[in-house]
C-alpha cells in the first residue's frame, strides 16, 4: 500500500491505495471525482486527462503514488464556482459534445492547449494537438470550433487584464 | 419560432452536467456493499470446454464467488435470443444456435464469456480470474463467411448445417434476370463491406443489485432501450418477472447500435448478485469491448446492374453473404434482410430488383446493427455500382444519377418500401454547388502539377428511418412492436415533465423534446424536464435506434401534448366563461382570442389539481399519456460529395473537402441535427479510410485496442460543409424524418468513389489505408 497526498481542486487530500492504483482510479474511486473517465486501457483515448502541476496528463498513465505531492485539477475543479471556465462555456455554446463521455478529457486537453499557445490557435494546430483525445460522437467539427472560440475569448480576456494592469 | 421553440438552435440543457464532470454513467454508480465482477473469456475461437477448475480462484484474497455456466443453467437462466424471425426462401425458419450467457460445453469466439469472478475489488477479481483453470480442446475455426459455408468447414452450431443461418430472398428474380439478359449494358462488381467495431467511448457496463427483502432486482446498464432490456431479461432469460426488475440506463456514453442488445454480462451481474448476496458491478475494459461488443457490417456481395441504351437502370441483382458471427445477437437477422435489401432501390427508378442473402455463423464476435444497420451496406452497393457504371458508360456520375432519380411521390419500389416524399435532385444540386464541382477539373490539374492525385466522388443515399409501423414489422418477423410512448405531466405550478420511452445517449433529447413543449405552451424551456431511461419512472417504451426518436418518439409527445392542450383549453374555457374553441395558448398564457381575458398557464394547471371548479364530470389533474405507432417509415435522403488528394509517395489520402446536403424534413434543433451529421460522417469516413476489424485465420482479433484499430482522430478529418433542404415528411405530425444515421450511410461510397477516381482504378478495399492505397498505385504501375 502507498500513502498518497495530493492537492485536488484546491483541497488537500490524502489516502492510502494499493501500489498498482492508477491516478485515475484514485480520483474516481477514493475521492469520488467521477467526472474523469476511463475509455480505454492503452492511454489512447484521453477521456482521463487532468492537470497535474499545471500540465495536461492522462491520469491512466500515472500511478497515484507517483502523483503524490502534486497539485491536480480535474473537470470538477475547472469552473470558478458557478461561473463556467471559458472552454466549458464554448463547448456548450458550439455544441462541442454529444454523449459527454470524452468531454471532460477534451476540455482539460483544450485548456492546456490554449495555455500553451498564447499567440492563438488555428484549425490545423487544434486538430494536430487533439491527437491524444478520441471522440466518437461529434466528428470533432464542433470541438475544434469550440476550442478556437475559447482561445479567442481567453486571448481577449488576457488583453483586457493586461490593459487593466497597465 | 421563438428563441426556444421549434426550429431554434437552442444550446443543450443537458450540457451543464457533462462539462462540469457531473454526468452519471453506470461506472459512476456506487451502491453500498457493491463488489466487482471480472469475466473469464475464451482465448480460443472454437473449442470444447473439457474442465473448469475454480478452486484456486475461490481461495484468492477478496473473492466472493466464482460462478460457471452450469450453475447459471441450474438456476434456470435462459439462453440469449434473436428477436426477429427470418424464414429462408424454402420456408424453413432461421437456424438459431444456443447462446448461453456463460458458455457451458463449447466456446465459439475469442471473448466468449465462460466464468465470472466476483471480488471485493476489481484488481482482486482480475487476479482471481487469472487463476481459473479451464481445459479446452481446440477445434478448427473459421472467420470468413464465404469460407464458413463451404462443405467441410468447421461446424459452429449443431443447429445450422454448414453454418448457414438462412438463405433468404426479396424481389422478383425472374424479372431481374430477364432485365439483365436484355440489357444494353451490365455493370458487375464484387463489393465488400468491411467489419467495424462501434466503439462508443463509454465501454459497456452493468450493475446488478438483488434486494432480498423485496425479492427485487435493479440493473443499471449502458442501454439504448432499458424497457426492451427489462422485457427480454424477464421473458426470455428468466432473470425475474418484469414487476420485480427495474432497469435504469442513466447517462450513456454513446451507443451507435451497440447498446441496443442485451448481452450476457448484465444478465450474469443480476444473477450473480442474488447468488453472492452483494451488488455486482462489471465495467468492460476497451479490449473486452472490442472482443465482445456486437460488431457491424461484414458483407460480401456480388452485384449486377442492368442499363438500357438510354442509361436507364432496368434491373439490379444482388447476392450477399452476411457474417453474423458466433451467435445471433438480438436484432442481427433483420439487419442484412429488411434493413438492407429493402433499400436497394436507393434514389432510383429500378423496375426489377432481386436480392439473395445468406447469413452465416463464423468464429467471430456477434454482428448486429451499427449506425445505419443494413442501409450503409445497401448504399455502398448501389453507389459504388453507379460510379462504376458511369465510368463504363462514359457519362458523368451526376448525369447518370439524375437520369435515374425517382421524381414523383409516393413511389412504390419493388422491394417493399413506399417512399413518401423527396427531392433528390435538389440535394444533388446543393451538394455540387457547395463543393464547386465545376471547378474540380482545374483543382485536379493544379494538384497534378504538385505531384498529387486528386479525385472527387459522390453518393446519393436514401434510408428508412422512424422504425417502424408495428403491424408492418410484425408481418416481417419482428418479435416486438416499434411504436413509442410519452407521458406529459403538467405539475400544479405549471412546470412540465415529459416521460419518454426514447433514450438519449448523446442525441440531445432533453433539449429537442423540451423545445416541442415550449413551442406548444410558451413556457420557458427551463420549466420543462425530460425524464427517460428508468423503467420505474417511465411507462413502457421502445428506446432509441434507427433514427426513431424524432419521427416516432417526438410524435408520441405531440400526441400527449394534444391531449393536455385539449384538457387545458376545456378548463380555461370553463374558468373564463368562454367557448372552448376560442381559447388559445400563447407565451405562457391561456387566452380568449380577440379579448383581453386570459389566465397564466400555471393557474390552469393549478385549477386542474385543486379541482375546486372544473367542468362538470371532468377528472382532476393535467397529465396525459400517448402511444404513437407510425403509419410508414420515413425516408431521409441526400447527396454527399468527397474530394480527396493522395500523395502517391506515401499513399496517404487527405480529405480536401466533404460536403453533405441532406433532406431530413422539418428540423426541431438545427444545431443538434448538424452535430448528428458531423458524427455520422466521421464514422463513415472512418470506415472508408481507417477502420477495420481484422481476425487472423485462427480467430484471434488482431485489432482489439486503440493501438491497432484506427479510430478517426481530429487530424484525420476536415471541417464538414453541411446543409439541409426540406420536403416535410407527410407521415408524422411534425414532418420530421430522422438524422442520426445519414452521415454514416452516405459517406463511405463518396470517399471510395473519390479515391478510385483519383487512382484511376475500379475498386479499392475499405479501409483504404495508406498501405492499401500505396499498394494499389504500385500494382497499377507494374
Amino acid at each position: 500500500m502507498s500513502d498518497v497526498s495530493l492537492t485536488v481542486n484546491g483541497k488537500r487530500v490524502s489516502g492510502s491505495a494499493e501500489d498498482r492504483t492508477l491516478l485515475v482510479h484514485f480520483l474516481r474511486e477514493h475521492l469520488g471525482l467521477t467526472g474523469t473517465h476511463v475509455g480505454c486501457d492503452t492511454s489512447q483515448c484521453g477521456a482521463c486527462v487532468v492537470h497535474v502541476d499545471g500540465k495536461a496528463v492522462k491520469s491512466c498513465t500515472m500511478l497515484a503514488a507517483q502523483a503524490s505531492g502534486s497539485t491536480i485539477v480535474t473537470i470538477e475543479g475547472l469552473a470558478n464556482g458557478a461561473e463556467l471556465h471559458p472552454v466549458q462555456a464554448a463547448f456548450k455554446e458550439h455544441h462541442g459534445l454529444q454523449c459527454g463521455f470524452c468531454t471532460p478529457g477534451m476540455i482539460m486537453t483544450a485548456t492546456d492547449m490554449i495555455a500553451r499557445h498564447p499567440e492563438g490557435l488555428d484549425e490545423a494546430t487544434v486538430r494536430a494537438e487533439l491527437e491524444g483525445n478520441i471522440c466518437r460522437c461529434t466528428g470533432y467539427h464542433n470541438i475544434v470550433k469550440a476550442i478556437l472560440a475559447a482561445s479567442e475569448t481567453m486571448a481577449k480576456g488576457a488583453k483586457g487584464k493586461a490593459k487593466q494592469a497597465a | 419560432m421563438g428563441i426556444e421553440g421549434v426550429g431554434a438552435r437552442v444550446a443543450r440543457k443537458e450540457d451543464k452536467r457533462f462539462i462540469t464532470g457531473g454526468g452519471r454513467y453506470v461506472d459512476d454508480m456506487v451502491v453500498p456493499g457493491m463488489k466487482h465482477a471480472v469475466f473469464v473469456r475464451s482465448p480460443h475461437a472454437h473449442a470444447q470446454i473439457k474442465k473448469i477448475d475454480v478452486r484456486q480462484a475461490q481461495a484468492m484474497p477478496g473473492v466472493i464467488g466464482v460462478l460457471t455456466g452450469k450453475e447459471l443453467k441450474a438456476d434456470g437462466i435462459g439462453n440469449l435470443i434473436c428477436g426477429w424471425m427470418i424464414h429462408s426462401k424454402d420456408g424453413t425458419p432461421m437456424k438459431m444456435g444456443a447462446w448461453s450467457p456463460l458458455a457451458v460445453d463449447k466456446v465459439r469466439y475469442v471473448g466468449d464469456a465462460v466464468v465470472v469472478v466476483v471480488a471485493d475489488t476489481k484488481g482482486q477479481a482480475r487476479d482471481a480470474a487469472e487463476a481459473v483453470e479451464i481445459t479446452y480442446k481446440e477445434l478448427k475455426a473459421v472467420v470468413d463467411a464465404t469460407k464458413a459455408i463451404q462443405p467441410g468447414a468447421p461446424q459452429i452450431h449443431a443447429e445450422a448445417e454448414n453454418n448457414l443461418i438462412f438463405d433468404w430472398e426479396l424481389g422478383d428474380g425472374k424479372a431481374t434476370d430477364a432485365a439483365i439478359k436484355s440489357a444494353a449494358h451490365v455493370t458487375r462488381m464484387k463489393i465488400v463491406n468491411n467489419r467495424l467495431v462501434p466503439n462508443a467511448m463509454e465501454p459497456r457496463a452493468a450493475l446488478g443489485h438483488y434486494d432480498k427483502a423485496e425479492d427485487h432486482y435493479t440493473c443499471w446498464t449502458t442501454s439504448q432501450n432499458p424497457h426492451v432490456a427489462r422485457l427480454v431479461m424477464s421473458a426470455f432469460y428468466n432473470v425475474a418477472p418484469e414487476n420485480k426488475l427495474r432497469v435504469i440506463a442513466p447517462d450513456v456514453g454513446g451507443g451507435f447500435g451497440s447498446k441496443i442488445y442485451i448481452y450476457p454480462e448484465e444478465i450474469v451481474c443480476l444473477w450473480a448478485s442474488k447468488k453472492t448476496g452483494v451488488p455486482v458491478k462489471w465495467v468492460a475494459d476497451r479490449t473486452e469491448s472490442f472482443l465482445s461488443d456486437a460488431h457491424g457490417r461484414d458483407h460480401v456481395s456480388t452485384v449486377e446492374m442492368a442499363f438500357d441504351k438510354d442509361n436507364r437502370i432496368t434491373g439490379l441483382k444482388v447476392d450477399t453473404i452476411a457474417n453474423l458471427g458466433a451467435y445471433m445477437s438480438l436484432f442481427s437477422s433483420c439487419v442484412p434482410t429488411y434493413l438492407y435489401a429493402t433499400l436497394l432501390s436507393g434514389q432510383y427508378n429500378i423496375p426489377a430488383i432481386h436480392a439473395n442473402v445468406r447469413a452465416v455463423y463464423t468464429n467471430t464476435a456477434p454482428v448486429d446493427a451499427y449506425r445505419g444497420a443494413g442501409r450503409p451496406e445497401a448504399t455502398y452497393v448501389l453507389e459504388r455500382m453507379m460510379e462504376t457504371a458511369a465510368r463504363e458508360l462514359g457519362v458523368s456520375p451526376a448525369e447518370l444519377r439524375r437520369r435515374n432519380f425517382i421524381t414523383s411521390f409516393p413511389h412504390q419500389t419493388p422491394v417493399i418500401m413506399a417512399y413518401d416524399a423527396g427531392d433528390y435532385n435538389a440535394s444533388l444540386e446543393a451538394a455540387m454547388k457547395a463543393a464547386d464541382y465545376a471547378g474540380f477539373t482545374k483543382r485536379r490539374a493544379d494538384a497534378a502539377k504538385q505531384g498529387k492525385l486528386r479525385g472527387i466522388g459522390m453518393s446519393c443515399y436514401i434510408e428508412a428511418c422512424g422504425l417502424a409501423p408495428s403491424s408492418a414489422v410484425g408481418s416481417l418477423g419482428a418479435g416486438v412492436g416499434l411504436w413509442e410512448s410519452a407521458e406529459v405531466r403538467v405539475n400544479a405550478v405549471g412546470t412540465i415533465e415529459v416521460l419518454t420511452g426514447s433514450h438519449s445517449h448523446g442525441q440531445g433529447h432533453e433539449t429537442t423534446f423540451a423545445q416541442l413543449v415550449t413551442q406548444r405552451f410558451g413556457v420557458p424551456i427551463d420549466s420543462v424536464s425530460i425524464v427517460h431511461g428508468d423503467t420505474d419512472k417511465v411507462q413502457m417504451g421502445m428506446g432509441t435506434y434507427g433514427s426513431r426518436s424524432g419521427a416516432v418518439g417526438m410524435s408520441a409527445i405531440v400526441k400527449a401534448l394534444d391531449k393536455v392542450e385539449a384538457k387545458a383549453k376545456k378548463i380555461a374555457a370553463h374558468l373564463l366563461e368562454a367557448d372552448e374553441g376560442d381559447i388559445v395558448i400563447e407565451n405562457g398564457e391561456v387566452k380568449v382570442a380577440g379579448t383581453d381575458k386570459s389566465l397564466p398557464w400555471f393557474q390552469v394547471a393549478l385549477a386542474s389539481y385543486t379541482a375546486h371548479n372544473l367542468p362538470a364530470g371532468m377528472e382532476p389533474g393535467l397529465k396525459e399519456t400517448a402511444f404513437y405507432d407510425p403509419s410508414n417509415f420515413t425516408f431521409p435522403a441526400g447527396c454527399y460529395i468527397c474530394e480527396v488528394e493522395i500523395d502517391p509517395e506515401t499513399g496517404l489520402t487527405e480529405i480536401i473537402q466533404f460536403v453533405a446536403a441532406d433532406d431530413f424534413g422539418n428540423i426541431i434543433n438545427p444545431m443538434i441535427v448538424e452535430g448528428q451529421v458531423h458524427g455520422g460522417i466521421a464514422q463513415g469516413v472512418g470506415q472508408a479510410l481507417l477502420e477495420g476489424a481484422h481476425y487472423d485465420a485462427s480467430g484471434q482479433l488482431l485489432t482489439a485496442s486503440y493501438m491497432d484499430y484506427t479510430m478517426p482522430r481530429a487530424g484525420d478529418l476536415p471541417s464538414f460543409k453541411v446543409s439541409t433542404s426540406n420536403t416535410p415528411c407527410p407521415g408524422n405530425p411534425l414532418g420530421v424524418k430522422g438524422c442520426g444515421e445519414a452521415g454514416a450511410i452516405g459517406s463511405p461510397p463518396a470517399v471510395i468513389n473519390a479515391i478510385t477516381d483519383a487512382l484511376g482504378v475500379v475498386d479499392i478495399a475499405m479501409p483504404a489505408s495508406p498501405a492499401t492505397v500505396w499498394a494499389t498505385i504500385h500494382a497499377k504501375k507494374h
